[in-house]
């Protein structure tokens, strides 16, 4: 007993340093994918056509007019002093002022997310929830009628998008049976039930393409596992077979399962641009809908920043996930 | 079951109370949602669509018919020569963080507008004024440099609403003005809402407690909306195809109203083989304007053969003047050297209407030998940079949505690249008669050189597809000014 504590404490210490080197070299090439990405988000903005001053004051507006306006906003300036005035702004934690709202973007934002977040957290809870239970069944009886039914389920899933099966739920769930509102979304403040109602059918809406995506993944892992030596070696040593699913299978089959998760939940967040303008949900997909439109180049530019860090970061967590499942990885880096 | 229905019964319940809570508050559902409530420093109608009248007032203002009508000025003197205004003012005026109006906020709010900093989108309003003095509280003597025929006219705009100079700076984001509704909240992306104004100089004036704007873009979720009782009133439905079911509907009152938005096709009148009237003349011949009105607005707008609202009294009928004739066109065509066929392109922004009509038209073009192609662009960025800024197109089409705005075709460097000194003169003449009856006479005849000359084709006027529940009244048919004035909305039991 006396003697394993040490030996114990020293595994753990070496699995801890192999894990922070991994995270400080994850976190290392996390920033320098943002720099880049900040780069490129603000060049494609500096070609994009349409002027912010020209939008906002129409086609009757004087060219003395639009100049002031320009001045005002601080176009006139050299785009390396806009880019480094950006930036500079972003290490402060401060977005600057959007154009058309002329407010804060950070507000903006703190705001939308209390919308987008919880519908994408919403959308990857059902989507999971479904896609796990319903990919394992349909693997564990092959060709039955279960996976059958998961297999039409999947395909109808892909080939469907998201903003219709919103519109076709708006026109079922609220229009005729008028179950739900038909867009829009009261707020949190309006109570909890009243905001969870605005947000299930969207987020219903976009779980579903995904969970689609998903089940034909977990299905086609946990095909895979089943089929692997050790578990056929479980199997003759006299384990049940919903044992070997629980112990053996599921766990292994979660890999590339959490490694396509990852990457949805990109989709999600973009998803969330139709599915919000279907369902009139003042989230950050919407703001980035009318930013665009808008040419509100502060609030573009800070959104897309803000999504591509969230994937960055999703990524990141994905990586740090793997080395926790998979032991493998571990030793190998 | 027993459970389930009445959970069923629970959530219906939920859902129906607010709508029959809603006596004195009104939902009202707008397509686009505005960037910033201040009409003094930005173009877009949808900031004018929730503050004029609403929020904000002006020395006048302009009424259902279109027509001026004083407001913060309860009077008015025009000197003979047309130079010197002198407005008397309505006493007991509060703005609604309650400090009083009087001259001084005139002058400080026109003094804005036309400064070198300012921002105004119709700065030209202000051009003509020369002084602005307040020998009281309550007159405010307006001198111009020249006459100008319809400056009153404009003073009416939500770009010349009276401001503070206390709250001027904020008020894109927490408007502050004399009208009869306070702004209460403005969720950014959802609803802006507003509250009745308790110390409003017009007394017992609004029946409503208050106005709620929501801004629904897509189509479908308008009509779900209204369906569901979740708006009561889309003033201007976005989907002319969807307006036909409220007008079966009982529960709604369907109403097609005009707006003072002409759609045309603009052609690039210096380049060929545009510059050739001929060419022009021949375009509108190949075109039947009402099977287009069918195709691309469900048969909701009126045709048009020139460039003026038909809710402006000077309007002239001028369809006749350049008809649907496929042979003439094909004929003048020939003449014009291009009997063997023409080869266009037209760009095109992705508004339904825009995209309906330009298939439409090519399709009807096609029938007299011109090849038109369709290039997509993007309104409004890429539409100005493109075409309005750069003149970098054959045919292109929107709707030009200002009041009384023939005056662009004799503008210069405008997009159409359009010169006619002719219509210039008559226009620079237009702006100087202050005489209405002579102006009006003089709005006809250049509304028929335009009809002639066929610098753009004239396809047809917007209209305004207002869907409301049946029980609310006082809302606008027209709209002569872009606007949602719910001064006189009322609902009735």
């Amino acid at each position: 007993m006396g003697r394993r504590v040490p030996r114990a404490c020293g595994y753990v210490r070496i699995i801890f340093s192999i894990m922070l080197r991994l995270i400080l070299t994850r976190l290392a090439s996390l920033i320098a994918t943002l720099i880049v990405v900040s780069l490129a988000i603000f060049l494609i903005l500096e070609v994009l056509p349409g002027d912010p001053a020209a939008i906002m004051l129409g086609t009757a507006a004087r060219e003395d007019t639009l100049a002031a306006l320009r001045q005002e906003l601080g176009l006139d300036q050299p785009a390396l002093v806009r880019y480094l005035q950006w930036i500079g702004g972003l290490l402060h934690g401060d977005l600057g002022t959007s154009i058309t709202y002329k407010m804060p973007v950070s507000t903006l934002v703190g705001e939308r997310l209390n919308v987008t977040l919880p519908l994408s957290l919403l959308a990857i809870v059902i989507s999971t929830l479904l896609a796990l239970p319903l990919g394992v069944a349909a693997a564990a009886r092959r060709d039955g009628p279960v996976d059958r039914a998961v297999l039409v389920f999947s395909q109808l899933g892909v080939a469907v998008p998201n903003f219709w099966i919103g519109l076709l739920f708006i026109l079922f769930f609220s229009t005729r049976l008028g179950w739900f509102p038909a867009g829009g979304f009261p707020g949190w403040s309006a109570g909890l039930w009243p905001a969870f109602q605005a947000l299930l059918l969207p987020a219903v809406a976009l779980a579903l393409p995904q969970a689609a995506v998903l089940t034909r993944v977990t299905r086609s892992a946990t095909l895979d596992v089943i089929g692997a030596d050790f578990v056929r070696t479980a199997r003759a040593k006299g384990v049940d077979r919903a044992a070997t699913l629980r112990r053996h299978v599921v766990p292994n089959a979660l890999i590339p399962v959490t490694t396509i998760l990852g990457l949805q939940l990109s989709f999600f967040f973009g998803g969330a641009i139709l599915v919000e303008n279907v369902f009139n949900l003042p989230g950050l997909g919407r703001l980035a809908y009318q930013a665009l439109n808008q040419r509100d180049l502060v609030v573009i530019k800070d959104i897309v920043l803000i999504f591509s860090g969230l994937v960055i970061v999703v990524n990141f967590l994905v990586d740090i996930g793997y080395a926790i499942l998979d032991p493998r990885l571990r030793s190998r880096s | 079951m027993s459970k389930r229905f009445l959970a069923a019964a629970l959530l219906f319940s939920v859902s129906i109370a607010p709508a029959l809570a809603a006596k004195t508050s009104l939902v009202i559902g707008m397509p686009i949602e505005p960037p910033g409530l201040d009409p003094t420093i930005a173009a877009p109608v949808a900031i004018r669509e929730v503050t004029w009248a609403n929020l904000y007032e002006g020395l006048v203002r302009i009424d259902r018919d279109g027509r001026v009508q004083p407001l913060l000025a309860k009077s008015w003197d025009i000197s003979p020569d047309g130079l010197t205004y002198t407005f008397r003012l309505q006493p007991g005026v509060k703005f609604h963080d309650g400090t009083a109006f009087d001259s001084a906020d005139v002058k400080f709010a026109f003094d804005r507008a036309r400064a070198p900093t300012s921002t105004n989108a119709q700065k030209q309003i202000f051009a003509p004024i020369d002084t602005i003095e307040t020998p009281d509280p309550l007159t405010v003597v307006i001198k111009l440099k020249e006459p100008s025929g319809n400056f009153l006219y404009y003073l009416g705009w939500g770009d010349a609403v009276v401001v503070a100079p206390e709250t001027a700076e904020n008020n894109k984001a927490n408007p502050v003005g004399t009208g009869p509704f306070k702004f209460k909240s403005w969720t950014r992306g959802d609803k802006v809402e507003l509250v009745r104004n308790a110390d409003y100089w017009q007394k017992d004036k609004t029946k409503l407690e208050s106005v709620t704007f929501r801004f629904i873009s897509d189509p479908q979720a308008q009509v779900a909306a209204l369906r569901a009782g979740d708006v009561d009133a889309f003033p201007n439905l976005g989907a002319p195809e969807l307006f036909t079911e409220f007008k079966k509907d009982a529960r709604f009152k369907a109403v097609v109203g005009n707006t003072e938005g002409e759609i045309v096709a603009g052609m690039n009148n210096a380049k060929k083989p545009f510059d050739d009237v001929r060419v022009r003349r021949a375009l509108m011949h190949a075109i039947d304007r009402m099977a287009l009105v069918e195709g691309a607005y469900s048969g909701y707008g009126q045709p048009i053969g020139g460039f003026f609202s038909p809710n402006h009294p000077a309007f002239v009928d001028l369809t006749r003047v350049v008809p649907y004739d496929p042979a003439k066109a094909k004929a003048l065509l020939a003449e014009a050297g291009y009997g063997k066929g023409l080869s266009i392109t037209i760009k095109v922004p992705q508004m339904a209407y825009a995209s309906r009509s330009a298939e439409l038209l090519s399709a009807m073009l096609a029938e007299v030998g011109v090849e038109m192609k369709i290039i997509p662009t993007e309104f409004p960025a890429k539409w100005i940079e493109e075409v309005f800024k750069a003149k970098d197109y054959d045919v292109t089409i929107v709707a030009h949505a200002e009041p009384l705005d023939i005056d662009i075709f004799a503008r210069d460097n405008y997009y159409f690249n359009y010169k006619n000194d002719k219509f210039k003169a008559l226009i620079a003449d237009i702006a100087k008669t202050t005489d209405e009856k002579m102006r009006f006479a003089k709005y006809g005849e250049a509304q028929k050189i335009l009809a002639e000359d066929v610098p753009a084709l004239f396809l047809f006027q917007l209209p305004k597809l207002g869907v409301w529940n049946a029980k609310l009244k006082g809302l606008w048919e027209n709209s002569p000014i872009p606007s949602n004035d719910v001064t006189d909305a009322s609902w009735s039991d």
